[in-house]
């Protein structure tokens, strides 16, 4: 029922300012729909019902919209979104909406984080709602002003319009003093009558992005700002001793050796020369002993070590791994970082017990929080003012930098900039676990009777401030390690995923997908290699494997239509060139994709990608398409090349290159179809993470006859 | 040191120390952040900047060699206008989270005035920075999108 009151609407009218609206409130019905499909999904509720009002938009003088997004722009395209969402309801053109970070100090603050793919499917009905509603205020006071019904008002193009008079939404601003809420929820409009959602806009960043403008993190300053170089572990377990400062401190530009409990920095007046002062600290670092070796992390994460939980079980499996005559396979995937390209920098300022903290941030309220804890400094003092991110894959869900600049910035009383390292970003971020899995299965009459999937993961999800602490009991298993390995083949009357939490002696966590790359990497390579078994064509095999109720009927879907634009199976391929298959359902998101490769001087090289995505309602169809193709490319960089070890203690490589990525020589054609069912947006960025590395397995085992069952696939060689 | 170079058409003296790399110099001291810092070890392309037409990679070039040379930057590019590069990045909607894209603009800028033309192996052999928002795919189409543009201009 729609219930608004004062305190939930932010009404201000001001010099400059116009009218600010905000909702804390939310619709109740809203957040229990979600609640039960997100619980359902096992991803977090978004927006919880906070009271507190918040500025959401601001008309300005030139009837310009100021939209404060609570969501973080990482390059997912999520102001692009919002803002067509925005403008759609609120009626007016794109143009007109200029979209900025919500700071902390006055701006809605996402309760949750900026990641999992649920930026715009979480938000579409509230932020939906709230454009409507203010749509309908403007309206009602047009009425008064004009003098004319509110059924012979329109609203369009930020106007309201009406009997050949009309007045903008600034007009109207400036003349109100009093604002009435509307007693009725505002009506939506029906998808078929959407003029600006479903339109391929420019992304609303592109020309900053082009002209560079300095919009992230690192770029962030503040007059007479210093800079800090922040010493940290050199190598897993390491403790620090005593710190002799006395050559840095002399350093060229030093302005101080700040020494503190978890960390020791040097301050100077650039970068460079923070830099230099820091290599001339002497520390004396304690080893543990033996330093941590990659052996020991092969033999933690293994089937049959850690700790066992069943995440998904139908029927009977029993024996089904012992049985000789089953079919078997065992899969890898190593440790990955996240190698984002903008490392982490925050730009603090602390003056009379408030603080002012510009810094790319996948977790606002967690951010200010770790600030708080750490400084005494109270939140609301806290303004967090987030930049647009270069790149975040869940590396900004970690921000312990925020709260080294806030101390610095109050030990010396000065603006101060701190930054990752992009060796520090390898070492002291944290990583994208190794993960082994087991896979057997039963076939009978060339179908499937039974399967099991086992996986062995270090920590995703578990470990990580971020997740509530009743969410290990409720879910049982770490929801972010088994992302992607429950099967979307319902259709087998027995089944099981087994899931072992095998625990590192260091810091692994989120990255771009979760587990979803490795488990759709074993499950699809499998269920290939089953179909090839029951001499079945893949997609086939596939399709009698899936129960077809909704979810299924999408997933069978974008099967269809990717062997349509792929000519899987049909087309006849030129002479060494092969085709594989592979899909995956993740956050309720069907994709479905087909690689085709060949081999160039023993290596596998992808020639074209083509990949089907089914995310309901879509907002804008090229940010859909441009996250296929980041997500495809990054699939293929991780799956083909990027793998890291630990030696003595230390991750390696901890450089570009050397940890070798997809470059532009790597990147197939990649075509992208969309397909759309339903009227509710559903994610997409992460999804087409799942099918790139299987598809391309597949095509290679189809036509080499070898199963790569190791990323990265570098390794393997073909003569 | 005292040291003067010519920054995007302008002279610019600095009092700086003379191994400080080119980057910090234009991105502290000079304030001009479009230059962006990925490894520091020359590795990843998001510094890459024009020395006398040439693309370097600012991290890597101690800001002693530049003096009395012509420095071009992404902020310069276009000369006050989207240079044809930047045009067709933006008819090709390329950029996501657009970190390294300064980087892989002034690289394709430099290799089209090497090769006006160039082929898929060309860029395949010239561009060599890395995107991890994964944009490889629109700037291929882009790079060869600017050529067009240079040559109708
Ligand atoms: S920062 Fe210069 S090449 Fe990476
Ligand atoms: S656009 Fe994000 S790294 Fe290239």
């Amino acid at each position: 029922m729609w219930k608004a009151t004062r305190r939930n609407f932010l009404i201000k009218t001001g010099a400059g300012l116009g009218l600010a609206l905000g909702l804390g409130w939310i619709g109740k019905k809203a957040i229990r729909g979600f609640f039960v499909e997100q619980a359902d999904k096992g991803t977090l509720v978004q927006f919880s019902t906070d009271t507190e009002p918040q500025y959401w938009f601001e008309v300005q003088k030139d009837n310009t919209i100021l939209f404060h997004s609570p969501k973080i722009e990482m390059g997912q395209g999520v102001f692009s979104a919002l803002a067509q969402i925005v403008a759609e309801e609120l009626e007016v053109s794109i143009n007109q909406i200029k979209v900025v970070h919500s700071a902390t100090s006055h701006g809605p603050i996402d309760p949750n984080t900026t990641g999992g793919s649920d930026s715009i499917s979480s938000t579409f009905s509230q932020l939906s709602m709230l454009a409507a509603s203010m749509r309908e205020m403007l309206r009602e006071r047009a009425v008064t002003l004009l003098g004319i019904s509110l059924s012979n008002l329109s609203a369009q193009n930020g106007y309201v319009i009406g009997q050949g008079k009309k007045l903008s939404y600034a007009q109207i601003v400036a003349q109100t003093s009093e604002w009435s809420l509307p007693d009725t929820e505002p009506t939506l409009k029906k998808p078929e009558k959407y003029q600006v959602i479903g339109k391929a806009l420019p992304r609303v960043d592109l020309v900053a992005k082009v002209k560079a403008e300095p919009i992230f993190g690192i770029d962030a300053t503040f007059p007479g700002m210093v800079y800090a170089a922040v010493v940290r572990s050199p190598y897993f377990g390491a403790v620090r001793g005593v710190v002799n400062a006395q050559e840095a401190s002399k350093s060229l530009g030093v302005i101080r050796v700040v020494e503190q409990p978890e960390f020791v920095a040097v301050l100077a007046k650039s970068r460079y020369e923070a830099l230099m002062a820091k290599e001339k600290l002497q520390i004396a670092w304690t080893s543990p002993t033996p330093l941590l070796q990659q052996k020991e992390v092969n033999d933690t994460v293994q089937i049959g070590k850690g700790d066992l939980t069943v995440v998904q079980e139908n029927g009977d499996v029993t024996g089904l791994e012992d049985n000789e005559g089953n079919i078997k396979l065992e899969f890898h995937t190593p440790l990955g970082a996240h190698a984002q390209m903008e490392p982490n920098g925050v730009a603090a300022y602390y003056k009379d017990g408030k603080v002012v903290v510009k810094m790319s941030t996948q977790s606002v309220k967690n951010t200010r929080n770790e600030i708080a804890e750490a400084t005494g400094i109270r939140a609301e003092d806290i303004d967090i003012q987030p930049t647009f991110m270069g790149g975040g894959f869940g590396r900004r869900l970690y921000t312990p930098h925020a709260y080294e600049a806030v101390v610095l910035s109050q030990e010396i009383g000065l603006p101060v900039h701190v930054l990752f390292e992009r060796e520090q970003e390898f070492q002291n971020g944290y990583l994208r676990p190794p993960t082994h899995h087991k896979l057997s299965a039963k076939l009978n009459n060339g179908k499937i009777e039974a399967i099991e999937h086992q996986i062995a993961s270090g920590d995703v999800a578990f470990g990580s401030s971020l997740v509530p602490s009743f969410a290990p009991t409720v879910l049982g298993a770490d929801f972010g390690a088994w992302r992607g390995g429950l099967f979307h083949y319902e259709n087998i009357a027995n089944s099981s995923v087994k899931y072992w939490r095998c625990q590192l002696p260091f810091f692994t966590s989120w990255w771009r997908g979760l587990g979803l790359m490795a488990n759709s990497f074993a499950i699809e390579s499998f269920v290939d290699e089953l179909a090839k078994k029951a001499k079945q064509d893949p997609i086939s095999f596939r399709i009698a494997h899936i129960k077809p109720d909704e979810r299924g009927q999408r997933l069978i879907g974008v099967l269809k239509e990717v062997q349509k634009i792929s000519g899987f199976g049909q087309k006849v391929l030129p002479e060494g060139h092969a085709m594989g298959v592979a899909c995956a359902t993740d956050v309720n998101t069907p994709v479905a994709q087909v690689a085709e490769v060949k081999l160039e001087n023993g290596a596998i090289k992808v020639l074209k990608v083509y990949c089907v995505i089914d995310p309901g309602l879509v907002i804008n169809p090229d940010g859909v398409k441009a996250q296929c193709e980041g997500a495809i490319s990054m699939g293929l960089s991780a799956s083909m090349f990027e793998e890291l070890n630990i030696e003595d203690g230390k991750v390696t490589p901890n450089q570009y290159l050397q940890y070798q990525m997809a470059q532009i020589r790597d990147i197939p054609d990649i075509e992208v179809s969309i397909l759309s069912t339903g009227d509710a947006p559903r994610g997409v960025g992460e999804p087409p993470m799942g099918p790139i590395a299987p598809a391309i397995a597949n095509a290679v085992a189809t036509l080499t006859g070898t199963r790569m069952t190791k990323m990265p696939f570098k390794q393997y060689q073909f003569t | 040191m005292l040291l003067k170079f010519d920054l995007n058409g302008k002279t610019q003296s600095v009092d700086v120390p003379e191994d400080m790399p080119l980057l910090w110099v234009l991105r502290d001291t000079l304030q001009q952040k479009g230059t962006k810092f990925g490894c520091g070890k020359g590795l990843c392309g998001a510094c890459t900047v024009h020395l006398d037409g040439n693309a370097i990679r600012s991290c890597s070039v101690p800001v002693s060699q530049v003096q009395n040379k012509q420095i071009t930057t992404i902020e310069g590019l276009g000369k006050g206008q989207l240079h044809a590069v930047q045009q067709a990045w933006i008819e090709e909607g390329v950029p996501q989270c657009g970190y390294c894209q300064p980087g892989f603009m002034m690289a394709t800028a430099e290799l089209l005035q090497r090769i006006p033309n160039p082929t898929d192996t060309d860029i395949d052999d010239n561009i060599t920075n890395i995107c991890r928002c994964g944009t490889y795919y629109r700037m291929r189409k882009a790079i060869h999108k600017a050529a067009q543009l240079n040559q109708k201009s």
